[in-house]
C-alpha cells in the first residue's frame, strides 16, 4: 500500500486525498489549522448558483468520512526529503511520516487591503473587503447605516490584482463574478439600495457566469462603471467618497457611498511560499507554484513524486478546485503505475 | 648660465596655461551679473578672503573632505598636491637662498638640480636638497597611490572610478610620468655632479652603475621638461584644470556667487571644478539599479563637453547623496536643476485655469494645514493629523482638502520654473489672504518650496514632523512610547534637502524605541521613488527600493517610520516591514494610552503591532 | 502636423481613419517611454489627476488620442498638468506618465520651432 501526505486541508487538499483514499492509498493530510475546509469556512455562498458554503464544506467531511483519512490537525510540515525514491517528513508535531509521494495543496492567501492604503481599509469604518462580507453574510450583521439600510454600495473590482502598485500582475480570475454574486447578495437584501461596482474588464469566464452578470443588470439594477478606483475618503457622517474616472464617457466621477467592498485578489501567500520551499518546488515570480507544464502537466512540480492541487497553483475557483484536486489524484495513481512498471 | 634648450617645453606650457587662465577668469567673472560683481567687490577686503585662502589650503592642498572619506584616498591626493605644492615652494626658497636674489629665471628654480651644478655644501644647501629629495619621495609615493587605485580600486574604498577620454589620458599620462622623470634627471645630475641628497645620489648611484649616465642626462631633462609641458597645454581639455579651477571656486563661493536659475559663467566655474574623483559614483543609488551613466560626475563632463541629453540628465532622482558626498562642495543638484531649466525653457505652462472662482475661498485661521498632493493617497496620515489637531484644541484650515493648486516642487525639480511660479503665485495669495500665522505641511516635497521658494513674511513653515513636536513639547499631546522597535527614514527633501533630521527622531522616540541605522541622516537612502526623477521605470524604482529595504530589515524593526507620503507609498510596496509616517505613529500612540492598554500595567502582555495600529473595530 | 486647430473640447465625433494615421508623435514617445504601451485606460490617472480636479483634462484620453494618432488640441490640453506625480503613484501598470508628458510637451514645441 502506497502512502501519500497531503499538505493543506482545504478544498483541494480533502477532494485529493479521497480520491486518492479511493483508489486505494493511505492518505495522511496535513493542516495547519484546527480545522478542514480552509477559506470555505469563512464563505459564505458560491458564485454562480449562490450554493452555501456550507453545504460544500459538508460534503467535504462525507468525502472525509467515506475515505476514512488520517488528518493531523493544527500540524506543519517542517521539512521534506527524497531518500531512496521515498520521501520522509517532518512535521511540526510529534509525528515523523514516510510517504511514497506529496501532494502540496496548501491554497491561498486574500491580498491585505492595508497595502492599497488609499482604498482606506482599515482606516475608514465602512470599508470593508469581499471576504469581511462573506463573514458578516454568515453572522448576519448586515450593512447598516445609523439611519438603517444604505442608500449606496459600491463594489471595487481588481484589488490587489493586475496592480503593479501591489506586486500581483496576474488577475485572480475570481473577484470580477464574486462582486456579480455579493451585489447581488445585497440588493436581495435591501432592495433599496442602490449598488454600483467599478471595474477595469469583468471577466465571466466560467459557465453561467455571463448570465449572472446579465441578471444583475436586468433584474437587480446594478449598475457597472468602468473606470478603476484611484482613491476614497472618509466623509464626516463616516460615508466614503470616491473617484474614478467614468473611462467609457470620458469624465471624472466622484460618488458619495455608505460602504464600499474591496473585492481583494489572491495570493500564494506564505502558507505555499513554505511548503513550496520544503518540498523544493520552484515558484513563478507571482509566488504561486509552477507546474511543469500549461496545459498537459498541471499538477505536476518541478520536483518528481511532488503533486499540486488547487490553488497553490494560481486563483481559482471552487468548482476548478476540486476539478484539479481530482486531476491531481490521477496524476498520482498514474506515477505510482508507472513505478510498478519500472520495477517489473 | 643660458637657458637650456631643454627648458623650452615646459616654459612654453607655463606661458600657455597661465595666459589661459587669466583670460578664462576674467572671462568668466565678466560673465556674471552685476549683482555678483559688486558682490565681490565688496567682500574682497573682508575676512571672507582670509577663509577662502584658508579652504583653498584645507581643501584644495590638504583635501580634508577625501580624507574623511577614506584616509588611503586622502592621502594620495594631499601627498601629490600638497606634496607638489611644497616642491615648488621650497624649490623657490632655496633658489632664492643660493643665489641672494627673488628675481631668477623660473628655470631655474625647476630644474635646480641641473642649474646649480655644485655638490650643496653647508647645513643649507644640504638641509634644502634633503627637503627637497624627500618631498619627492612623498609626491612619487602618491604617484605610485595612483598608479595602483586605478588596478585596485578597493583600497580606496571605492567601488567604482570614472572612465577617462583621450585629453584626460594624455594629461594623466604626463602627470603620472612628471614625478619618476624628475626623479630620473635628478639622479643622472647627482651622479654628475654630487648635488644630490639621501634620495637622488643613492639612486644616481645606482643608476651610474648600469646605464652610461653621461648621455642619459639631457634626454632624462628633456623627458622631464616635456611632461610638464605637456600636462601644462592639455590641462584645459583635461580634468586636470579643476585645480586651478577649484580655487576660484572656493573664493566666488565665499564671496557669496551661487549658481542661478539660468545657465551662466559660475555654472561653468562649477562644472570645471569637478575633478572627476568618482566618489560620487558610489554615493549614487542609481547604480542599484544598474544604471550607470547618469551620475554627476558623467552629467558634468557632457556639460563641459555640451553633449548632455535628456534621458541623461532626466535620470536622475536628485536625493542629494553626490553632493553631500562631494569632495568640492558642488552644488550638484541645482546645477543638475539648471540645466533642466535650459533644457525645458521651451515648453512651459501658464494654468490659467487657477484664475478661474471654482477655486475654494481662503478661511480665516491661524493655522492652515497642507497635506499636499500625494498626502491624499496616504490617508491614514490625513486622519492622524485631524484627529491630533483635534486633541491639542488647534483649530485650522485644511488648505487642499478638496481642491487645491500643486505646491509647484516637482515643476521645479523638473526644471519648469517658470509654470511653477505660476503655482506659487496662485497658493501664496491664498495663504497669504487667510492671515495664518503657521503653515503646516505633511510632505516634505511641498514643505522645501514653501520655505524657500513662497517668500511668506510672517508665515512660519513647519512640517508636520516639527508641529508635533512643538505640540508636544507644550503638553497639549500626552506622551506614550509604544513598544515597538522602529527605524526611521529620513525623506530626502526633509533630510538632506531642508535639514531637519533631529526633529522627527526627538518625536519619534518619544512614542516608540528608535533603533539607529547605518545610512541614516545625511547619508541616508533614497525611496527610490523621487519624483525628480522623469526618466526611470518602475522596476527600476522597486530595485532602489529593495536594496534600502534590505538594509533596514537587518535591524529587525516591528515597523518603519517615515514623514513623507511618497517615501510611505514606496516602501509600502514591499510586503516584509509595515511602514507608517510619524503621524500615525503619534496618534496610535496616545489612542492606545487612551485605551488604557498600557504596557506600563505589569501584568499584561505586551501589546504587538497589529493591536496598536488595527485594533479589531467594535461597533 | 495639424496642430492649427486647437479647441480640444470640441472635437467632433468622427472615424478614426488608420489610413490617414500621422504616428510620427506616437512612435517618438514609444521610443523614448515604452512604458507607455502598456496603457489599460483604467482611467485611475485621471481620476487622481490635481489638474483634472480643477478643470477639465483627461490624461487617459489625452494618451489613448495620442495613440490613435490624434494630435488636434494636443498642445493646449497637455500644458494643464502639474506633474504632481499622483497619476503615477496609482497606475496599476506602472507607467512613466510624467515623463510620456515632458515628451510630448517638448515634441511639440520643438514642432513648433520648427515651422517658424
Amino acid at each position: 500500500m502506497k502512502h501519500v501526505v497531503v499538505i493543506g486541508g482545504g478544498v483541494a487538499g480533502i477532494e485529493t486525498a479521497a480520491q486518492l483514499s479511493k483508489s486505494g492509498h493511505w492518505v495522511t493530510v496535513v493542516e495547519k489549522s484546527n480545522q478542514l475546509g480552509g477559506k470555505l469556512n469563512d464563505w459564505h455562498c458560491l458564485f454562480p448558483d449562490f450554493s452555501l458554503a456550507k453545504e460544500q464544506l459538508d460534503w467535504l467531511q462525507s468525502q472525509k468520512h467515506q475515505a476514512d483519512l488520517q488528518v493531523l490537525l493544527e500540524t506543519k510540515v517542517t521539512s521534506v526529503n527524497r531518500t531512496n525514491g521515498r520521501f520522509a517528513i517532518e512535521t511540526s508535531g510529534k509525528d515523523k511520516l514516510e510517504a511514497d509521494a506529496v501532494v502540496v495543496a496548501s491554497g491561498y492567501e486574500l491580498f491585505d487591503a492595508r497595502r492599497k492604503e488609499e482604498y482606506g481599509y482599515k482606516i475608514y469604518e465602512r470599508v470593508i473587503t469581499s471576504a469581511d462580507l462573506e463573514k458578516r453574510m454568515n453572522n448576519g450583521e448586515l450593512l447598516r447605516t445609523p439611519e438603517g439600510a444604505p442608500n449606496r454600495v459600491a463594489f471595487v473590482h481588481c484589488v490587489g490584482s493586475r496592480d503593479e502598485k501591489s506586486g500581483n500582475h496576474y488577475c485572480s480570475k475570481v473577484c470580477c463574478i464574486t462582486g456579480v454574486k455579493q451585489a447581488i447578495e445585497l440588493k436581495k437584501l435591501s432592495p433599496g439600495t442602490e449598488i454600483f461596482c467599478f471595474y477595469m474588464d469583468l471577466r465571466m469566464y466560467g459557465k453561467h457566469f455571463e448570465e449572472l452578470y446579465r441578471t444583475a443588470q436586468e433584474k437587480y439594477d446594478i449598475q457597472f462603471i468602468r473606470g478603476r478606483l484611484s482613491e476614497a475618503a472618509e466623509k464626516i457622517d463616516k460615508s466614503v467618497q470616491i473617484k474614478a474616472e467614468d473611462t467609457l464617457s470620458g469624465r471624472p466621477l466622484k460618488m458619495n457611498v455608505d460602504w464600499l467592498v474591496l473585492l481583494v485578489g489572491m495570493e500564494a501567500g506564505t502558507g505555499t511560499a513554505q511548503a513550496a520551499s520544503v518540498c523544493g518546488s520552484r515558484c513563478e515570480s507571482s509566488g504561486f507554484i509552477a507546474t511543469a507544464d500549461e496545459h498537459r502537466s498541471t499538477n505536476l512540480s518541478s520536483q518528481e513524486g511532488i503533486f499540486v492541487a488547487g490553488s497553490c497553483t494560481g486563483p481559482m475557483s471552487v468548482t476548478d478546485t476540486i476539478l484539479h484536486a481530482r486531476s491531481a489524484a490521477c496524476e498520482v495513481n498514474d506515477y505510482f503505475q508507472k513505478l510498478e512498471k519500472s520495477w517489473l | 648660465m643660458e637657458t637650456p634648450s631643454f627648458a623650452l617645453p615646459f616654459i612654453i606650457g607655463l606661458l600657455f596655461i597661465i595666459s589661459f587662465l587669466i583670460v578664462v577668469t576674467i572671462i568668466w567673472i565678466a560673465g556674471l551679473s552685476k549683482i555678483d560683481k559688486i558682490r565681490i567687490w565688496k567682500n574682497m577686503p573682508t575676512r571672507k578672503t582670509g577663509e577662502a585662502l584658508a579652504e583653498t589650503f584645507m581643501e584644495s592642498l590638504l583635501h580634508r573632505k577625501i580624507f574623511r572619506k577614506n584616509p588611503v584616498l586622502g592621502y594620495m591626493h594631499t601627498s601629490l598636491a600638497f606634496g607638489w605644492f611644497l616642491l615648488i615652494v621650497v624649490g623657490h626658497i632655496e633658489t632664492a637662498l643660493h643665489y641672494r636674489t627673488l628675481s631668477f629665471p623660473i628655470w631655474k628654480s625647476i630644474f635646480f638640480r641641473y642649474a646649480e651644478q655644485t655638490p650643496p655644501a653647508g647645513f643649507e644647501s644640504k638641509f634644502f636638497a634633503a627637503s627637497m629629495d624627500f618631498l619627492l619621495l612623498i609626491v612619487l609615493s602618491g604617484v605610485m597611490l595612483a598608479y595602483y587605485k586605478r588596478i585596485h580600486k578597493s583600497l580606496f574604498g571605492m567601488k567604482r572610478t570614472t572612465r577617462l577620454k583621450v585629453g584626460d589620458r594624455i594629461s594623466l599620462t604626463a602627470l603620472w610620468l612628471i614625478f619618476p622623470l624628475r626623479l630620473a634627471a635628478e639622479s643622472v645630475s647627482a651622479n654628475l655632479y654630487h648635488n644630490g641628497s639621501f634620495l637622488t645620489q643613492s639612486a644616481g648611484n645606482l643608476l651610474a652603475s648600469f646605464v652610461p649616465v653621461q648621455q642619459m642626462e639631457m634626454p632624462l631633462w628633456w623627458a622631464y621638461s616635456c611632461a610638464l609641458g605637456v600636462f601644462f597645454l592639455t590641462m584645459p581639455v583635461s580634468r586636470y584644470m579643476h585645480i586651478p579651477v577649484e580655487v576660484l571656486l572656493i573664493f566666488l563661493r565665499k564671496y557669496g556667487i551661487r549658481l542661478k536659475k539660468n545657465v551662466n559663467t559660475y555654472t561653468r566655474v562649477q562644472v570645471f571644478s569637478c575633478s572627476r574623483c568618482g566618489i560620487c559614483l558610489d554615493s549614487c543609488q542609481m547604480n542599484h539599479a544598474n544604471i550607470r551613466n547618469t551620475q554627476s560626475v558623467y552629467v558634468l563632463k557632457q556639460i563641459r563637453g555640451r553633449r548632455l541629453s535628456d534621458e541623461q540628465l532626466f535620470n536622475c532622482l536628485l536625493c542629494g547623496r553626490c553632493q553631500n558626498d562631494c569632495p568640492v562642495g558642488l552644488d550638484l543638484n541645482n546645477l543638475r536643476i539648471t540645466q533642466r531649466i535650459e533644457s525645458t525653457m521651451e515648453y512651459n505652462s501658464q494654468y490659467d485655469y487657477l484664475k478661474s472662482d471654482c477655486m475654494p475661498k481662503p478661511v480665516s485661521t491661524e493655522v492652515i494645514y497642507f497635506a499636499g498632493c500625494m498626502t491624499h493617497l496616504t490617508p491614514a496620515i490625513i486622519k492622524s493629523m485631524r484627529a491630533l489637531f483635534e486633541m491639542a484644541g488647534v483649530s485650522y484650515w485644511f488648505m487642499d482638502e478638496d481642491k487645491t493648486a500643486c505646491c509647484g516642487r516637482p515643476l521645479m525639480q523638473a526644471g519648469q520654473y517658470q509654470a511653477a511660479q505660476k503655482l506659487v503665485d496662485h497658493n501664496r495669495e491664498k495663504i497669504q489672504a487667510s492671515g495664518a500665522k503657521t503653515l503646516v505641511v505633511s510632505c516634505p516635497i511641498c514643505y522645501k518650496v514653501f520655505n524657500e521658494d513662497y517668500s511668506l513674511p510672517g508665515i512660519r513653515v513647519v512640517h508636520h514632523s516639527e508641529y508635533l513636536l512643538e505640540l508636544m513639547a507644550d503638553k497639549r499631546l500626552p506622551i506614550h512610547k509604544l513598544p515597538l522597535r522602529a527605524v526611521y527614514h529620513d525623506p530626502c527633501e526633509l533630510g538632506r534637502g531642508s535639514g531637519i533630521y533631529h526633529q522627527p527622531r526627538l518625536l519619534l522616540d518619544e512614542y516608540a524605541n528608535l533603533i539607529p541605522v547605518r545610512n541614516e541622516k545625511e547619508k541616508a537612502w533614497c525611496c527610490g521613488g523621487s519624483l525628480a526623477n522623469i526618466k526611470i521605470q518602475m522596476s527600476e524604482r522597486d530595485q532602489i527600493r529593495q536594496k534600502a529595504m534590505e538594509e533596514y530589515l537587518s535591524y529587525g524593526p516591528d515597523v518603519l517610520v517615515t514623514a513623507c507620503p511618497l517615501c510611505k507609498k514606496t516602501f509600502a510596496k514591499d510586503r516584509n516591514l509595515p511602514v507608517h509616517d510619524l503621524s500615525e505613529v503619534v496618534y496610535m500612540a496616545i489612542r492606545q494610552k487612551s485605551t488604557g492598554n498600557t504596557s506600563e500595567d505589569p501584568g499584561k502582555k505586551e501589546v504587538n503591532y497589529e493591536q496598536i495600529f488595527f485594533p479589531r473595530i467594535t461597533s | 502636423m495639424a496642430v492649427k486647430n486647437f479647441g480640444f473640447a470640441a472635437i467632433k465625433p468622427r472615424t478614426i481613419d488608420f489610413e490617414q494615421f500621422d504616428g510620427r508623435l506616437l512612435s517618438e514617445i514609444l521610443e523614448l517611454e515604452p512604458s507607455f504601451k502598456v496603457c489599460l485606460s483604467c482611467g485611475g490617472c485621471t481620476a487622481t489627476c490635481s489638474a483634472g480636479n480643477l478643470v477639465s483634462f483627461n490624461i487617459r484620453q489625452l494618451n489613448l488620442l495620442l495613440r490613435r494618432g490624434e494630435t488636434v488640441g494636443l498642445e493646449n490640453e497637455i500644458k494643464k498638468c502639474m506633474l504632481c506625480g499622483k497619476c503615477m503613484l496609482v497606475c496599476p501598470r506602472g507607467i512613466n506618465i510624467r515623463n510620456v508628458i515632458m515628451l510630448i510637451k517638448k515634441s511639440v514645441a520643438k514642432s513648433h520651432s520648427l515651422k517658424r
